[in-house]
């Protein structure tokens, strides 16, 4: 059975909704604390950067399940003006928004895979994943 | 939102956050906290997160602003309760909360 939950982001109360949903199917799949906290922060970050860089876009957060393993997919996903230069969007403290600069690459550290796509002008798509252990 | 449960322990402001804030709430929360601090003169500020599950980025910076804007006022701030994997998660996102002492 496959478990799917998307939100939509358009404004800051919708930051909530997708930190609240990714919280509870982390704790349905039988995360433990620390990685419900790190699932939920990762996914608040990512969903910031919706709102602050893109405005509006959506947030797919999915149960996982392939053999042996099992954990939890969230794709993060808008059409805005994208990131042109992605290495630089990872190194620690670089914003372009005065922000703290460590969304991007502290969801990386949060999570046990992190991939980003993007293109100038088309929009990013970032896809994380935590395995259960 | 309803103003922060403060209560005043002999020179020192207790604040208690009970809410899970959004860019709004966390603005008119600072600006209360600044308020109070204002109004009361306490000796020393306590924040108390303990209710608080997610401290993000946005969150941790809002919350170290804060505490570096009432040192300005001659005040220090104390943060309470946060959460070990609270803990955890700030330590592996790189994140420190300035201008806030840290206490269990
Ligand atoms: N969805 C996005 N669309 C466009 N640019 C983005 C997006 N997410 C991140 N960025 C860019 O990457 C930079 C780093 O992001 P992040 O690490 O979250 O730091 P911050 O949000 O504090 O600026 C941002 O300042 C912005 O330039
Ligand atoms: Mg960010």
């Amino acid at each position: 059975m496959e478990k799917i939950e998307e939100v939509s982001i358009n404004n800051s109360e919708d930051i909530i909704l997708a930190r609240q949903i990714a919280r509870e199917m982390a704790k349905e799949l039988g995360f433990g604390l620390a990685d419900q906290t790190r699932i939920t922060t990762a996914v608040s970050e990512l969903s910031r950067n919706i709102y602050t860089f893109a405005g509006t876009g959506r947030v797919v957060v999915k149960a996982l399940s392939e053999s042996a393993k099992k954990g939890m997919e969230i794709i993060a996903e808008d059409r805005g003006p994208g990131i042109p230069d992605i290495e630089m969007a990872m190194q620690d403290g670089y914003s372009t928004n005065k922000g703290l600069g460590q969304g991007l690459p502290g969801t990386k550290r949060l999570m046990d895979e992190f991939e980003i796509k993007s293109e100038a002008g088309k929009g990013a798509t970032v896809t994380i994943r935590k395995w259960l252990r | 939102m309803d103003k922060v449960p403060t209560l005043k322990m002999g020179d020192t402001l207790i604040l208690t956050i009970q809410v899970e804030l959004h860019d709004k709430t966390a603005i008119r929360l600072q600006e209360d906290i600044l308020e109070r601090v204002y109004d009361t003169k306490p000796q020393g500020l306590v924040i108390d997160v303990s209710a608080v599950g997610v401290v993000d980025s946005f969150l941790g910076r809002m919350l170290s602003d804060t505490a570096t804007m009432v040192r300005t006022m001659g005040v220090e701030t104390v943060l309470v309760g946060i959460q070990p994997e609270i803990a955890i998660t700030l330590q592996e996102m790189g994140l420190e909360l300035k201008g806030g002492a840290f206490s269990p």
